[in-house]
C-alpha cells in the first residue's frame, strides 16, 4: 500500500480524495485543509485523519506521496518542502506562478529521483491519447497548422472577489482554461516557444482575462492559433478541441470524439482514406472507480503505478508542466508588450 | 417501477459522444414546447415515468404538467438530485459556506462560522435534509414515487467512505416524502456493498449496463454477478453504451439479463423513441416466451 496524504480538500482536492479513497493500492493517511467545515465533515463522516497544519500531518503520518490541490500561489513552497522530505508529489495545474520556481522544483525532483506529476488530466482522455498515437507515428504527415480551443461558462456575469479573480494568485482564463489547451498543444504538436501576438480580454471580470487569443509557434516551427473563452454560455461545461492539419490529413479531437481525415490509404489500422470518426465510448479504457470522467481516475492510477515502478513517470511531469508555465508566461509578456495591459 | 423510464439528458445538451449533437439538441429544445412535445411523444409510446435532474429549466415544464393534471394523471417523475453543476458553479463563485447559505434558508447555516462554533453530526444531517427539501420544492403536487441521489454525489461520497450519508438520505426520503429512495452510480457493485453495510437492503440502483461494458466500473462480470444474486432493484441506463452499440443488439443484451427492473433511456426524435421502445417490448416478449423452456432445460 502506498501511504498518501492530501493538502487542500477544495473542489479538485475532494475529487482526488474520493478516487484515492477507492484505490486498492492506496492508504489515505492524512488530509490537510484550512476550512473548519471541511475538516469537521470529514472527521464526522469519513474515515480520514484531518489536520490544519501541513508539517503536523507530514511529521505524524509519514506519507510516501502527497497530492497538492491548493491555490497555485502556494504550490512552490509546499512542493519544495515535500521534495526535501523525499515525498513523491502530485500537484494540481497550473504548476507554478513563475518559471524560476518551476525550474527549481524540476531540478529538485530529479535530484532526489522522486515521482512528480501535474494534474493536466486531458492527456488521460482516450480521444486525446488516440490523437497522440496518430501524430507520434507521423500518420498525418508533416504538421502544417494547429488550432487549440476551449470554451465554457465559468464567468458569465460580474463576480465577487475570489482567488480565481486575482492575476497575482493564478486566477484568470489564461492560467485556468488556456493552460489545459497549451499543455495539450505542447504534448500533441511540440512545445510552444514563440508568441507572435496575443490578446487577453476581460469580459465580465474586473481584474483578470476572461478570454485569450494568440498566434503561437512551436519549437519545430509549426504555427497555430489559440482561442479560449470561459465566458461562453453556449457551452454547458468546458469543451476543449484541438485541430491539427498535416500534409497527409487532418485531425479534430475533443473529449467525446476524434475525427480524422486521411488523404491516402496509408493510415493506421482501423482507419481508411477520407473521414473517420471514433468515439470516447469505444476508446475509453475502463477504470476501477469512476468519478466525473475516466481521466481523473486514470491520472491518479498512473501516478500510483509510477511510484510502484509499474509505469515510467513520463506523462505530465513537472518538466512538461514547466513548458506550459513558460508558454503562459510568454503569452502574458507578449500581450503586455503590445501595450494592451491597460484593460484591467 | 415501470419497465421503461424516459430520461432528460437530451433536453440539457448532455451528449456523451458528440459536442456537435449536444449543440443541436440545445437548439432543438430551446423552447419549453419542444420539451413538452417530446415528453408527450414518449407518453404515446406508453412511457409514463420521467426521470430528471432538478434543473431550473424544468420549473416551467412541471407547471405545464400541473396545469393539465387530467392529461398527466398517470404521469410520474423520478427526481435526481442535486443538479450538480448548479452547486459546482456556485462553489466556484461563492465558496462552500456561501453556497449552502444561498440554497438553504434559515439560521442553521450561518451558525457554522459564527464564533467557531462546533457543529454536531446531526447539524450537518439537518443541512442535508434542508437541501433535499429545497430541491424538492419544484415538484409540488407531482407524483414522485422514487427520489434519487445523483451519481456525482453518490460516487463522491462512496469514494470518500462517507457511506453513512446514504442511510440518512434513504431514511429521510422514506419518512418525510413517504416514497422510495434510489441511488445513481457508475460504481454499482461497490455501491451495493456499501449500502448493504449501512443497512440499506434491496436498494433501488440506477447504473450503466451495456454490452460494451461502458462506464461499468469494476468490470462487466461483477455487474452480471450482482444481477444474478437479485439483491437490488436495478435500473439500467446508458444501455446503448453511450451510442456506440447498434440499438437492436444493445437492447437484446440488456433485456436478456436477469433481474433488471427498468430501462432508462433518453432520445430527441419520435423515430428513436419508438424504435427503442419497440426493441424493448420485442426482446421482453422473446424472453418471456423462452423462460419456461430455459428453466425446463436447467
Amino acid at each position: 500500500m502506498i501511504k498518501v496524504g492530501l493538502i487542500g480538500a477544495g473542489k479538485m482536492g475532494i475529487s482526488h480524495l474520493s478516487i484515492l479513497g477507492a484505490h486498492p493500492n492506496v492508504d489515505v493517511v492524512g488530509v490537510v485543509d484550512t476550512s473548519k467545515v471541511v475538516n469537521q465533515v470529514l472527521d464526522k463522516f469519513a474515515p480520514f485523519d484531518t489536520f490544519y497544519d501541513i508539517d503536523k500531518m507530514l511529521d505524524t503520518k509519514l506519507p510516501d506521496a502527497v497530492f497538492v490541490a491548493v491555490p497555485t500561489k502556494y504550490h512552490a513552497d509546499i512542493v519544495e518542502e515535500l521534495l526535501e522530505r523525499g515525498i513523491h508529489v502530485f500537484v494540481e495545474k497550473p504548476f507554478c506562478l513563475n518559471t524560476a520556481q518551476g525550474e527549481g522544483l524540476v531540478k529538485l525532483a530529479s535530484r532526489y529521483r522522486l515521482i512528480n506529476q501535474v494534474g493536466y488530466h486531458n492527456k488521460f482522455i482516450a480521444t486525446f491519447e488516440e490523437a497522440k498515437t496518430i501524430i507520434s507515428n507521423h500518420q498525418l504527415g508533416r504538421i502544417t497548422h494547429f488550432m487549440g480551443e476551449a470554451y465554457g461558462p465559468v464567468v458569465t456575469k460580474p463576480k465577487k472577489y475570489s482567488w480565481r479573480s486575482n492575476p497575482e494568485e493564478g486566477g484568470g482564463c489564461l492560467m485556468d482554461y488556456a493552460s489545459h489547451v497549451i499543455d495539450l498543444i505542447n504534448y500533441l504538436v511540440s512545445p510552444i516557444l514563440k508568441i507572435h501576438g496575443s490578446v487577453m480580454k476581460p469580459i465580465f471580470s474586473n481584474h483578470v482575462d476572461d478570454s485569450v487569443y494568440s498566434i503561437l509557434e512551436t519549437e519545430n516551427n509549426i504555427t497555430g492559433l489559440l482561442s479560449v473563452n470561459w465566458s461562453d454560455e453556449t457551452y454547458r461545461k468546458m469543451a476543449t478541441t484541438i485541430t491539427i492539419n498535416g500534409t497527409n490529413g487532418k485531425l479534430i479531437c475533443d473529449a467525446t470524439s476524434i475525427k480524422v481525415f486521411f488523404t491516402t490509404g496509408h493510415c493506421p489500422e482501423g482507419y481508411s482514406k477520407g473521414w473517420n470518426v471514433r468515439y470516447i465510448n469505444e476508446l475509453a479504457k475502463p477504470v476501477n472507480f469512476y468519478l466525473r470522467g475516466e481521466e481523473y481516475s486514470a491520472q491518479i492510477d498512473y501516478f500510483i503505478k509510477s511510484i510502484m515502478g509499474d509505469v515510467p513517470n513520463t506523462i505530465n511531469t513537472f518538466a512538461s508542466a514547466l513548458m506550459t508555465d513558460k508558454a503562459i508566461h510568454n503569452i502574458k509578456k507578449n500581450h503586455e508588450k503590445n501595450g494592451q495591459n491597460s484593460i484591467w | 417501477m415501470d419497465r421503461i423510464l424516459f430520461g432528460d439528458n437530451q433536453f440539457f445538451s448532455i451528449n456523451h459522444i458528440s459536442e456537435q449533437k449536444a449543440t443541436q439538441q440545445s437548439i432543438q429544445f430551446r423552447d419549453d414546447d419542444a420539451i413538452v412535445n417530446t415528453i408527450d411523444i414518449a407518453r404515446e409510446e406508453g412511457i409514463e415515468t420521467f426521470m430528471c435532474t432538478t434543473h431550473e429549466r424544468l420549473y416551467s415544464i412541471f407547471d405545464v404538467i400541473r396545469n393539465n393534471n387530467v392529461k398527466y394523471s398517470a404521469f410520474s417523475i423520478y427526481p435526481c438530485m442535486p443538479y450538480a453543476h448548479k452547486y459546482a458553479n456556485a462553489v466556484t463563485e461563492l465558496g462552500v459556506v456561501s453556497t449552502i447559505k444561498k440554497y438553504i434558508p434559515g439560521n442553521i447555516v450561518s451558525s457554522i462560522y459564527k464564533g467557531g462554533m462546533a457543529m454536531f453530526s446531526s447539524d450537518y444531517i439537518s443541512i442535508m435534509k434542508l437541501m433535499i427539501d429545497a430541491e424538492m420544492k419544484m415538484f409540488y403536487h407531482l407524483k414522485t414515487p422514487v427520489i434519487f441521489l445523483q451519481n456525482v454525489v453518490t460516487d463522491l461520497l462512496l469514494g470518500l467512505g462517507m457511506t453513512g450519508i446514504f442511510k440518512y438520505f434513504h431514511d429521510y426520503i422514506r419518512t418525510k416524502y413517504k416514497v422510495e429512495a434510489g441511488f445513481i452510480t457508475m460504481n454499482m457493485p461497490m455501491l451495493l456493498e456499501a449500502l448493504e453495510h449501512e443497512g440499506v437492503h434491496h436498494p433501488i440502483i440506477c447504473c450503466s449496463i451495456n454490452k460494451a461494458g461502458f462506464r461499468m466500473s469494476g468490470g462487466i462480470e461483477k455487474y452480471e454477478n450482482v444481477l444474478e444474486q437479485k439483491n437490488a432493484r436495478i435500473i439500467a441506463m446508458q444501455v446503448l453504451g453511450g451510442g456506440s452499440l447498434p440499438a437492436d443488439e444493445a437492447i437484446e443484451y440488456v433485456c436478456q439479463l436477469p433481474n433488471i427492473e427498468s430501462i432508462l433511456f433518453g432520445a430527441s426524435s419520435q423515430k428513436n423513441i419508438h424504435q427503442t421502445v419497440s426493441y424493448i417490448h420485442h426482446y421482453d416478449k422473446l424472453k418471456e416466451f423462452a423462460e419456461p423452456y430455459i428453466s425446463q432445460v436447467c
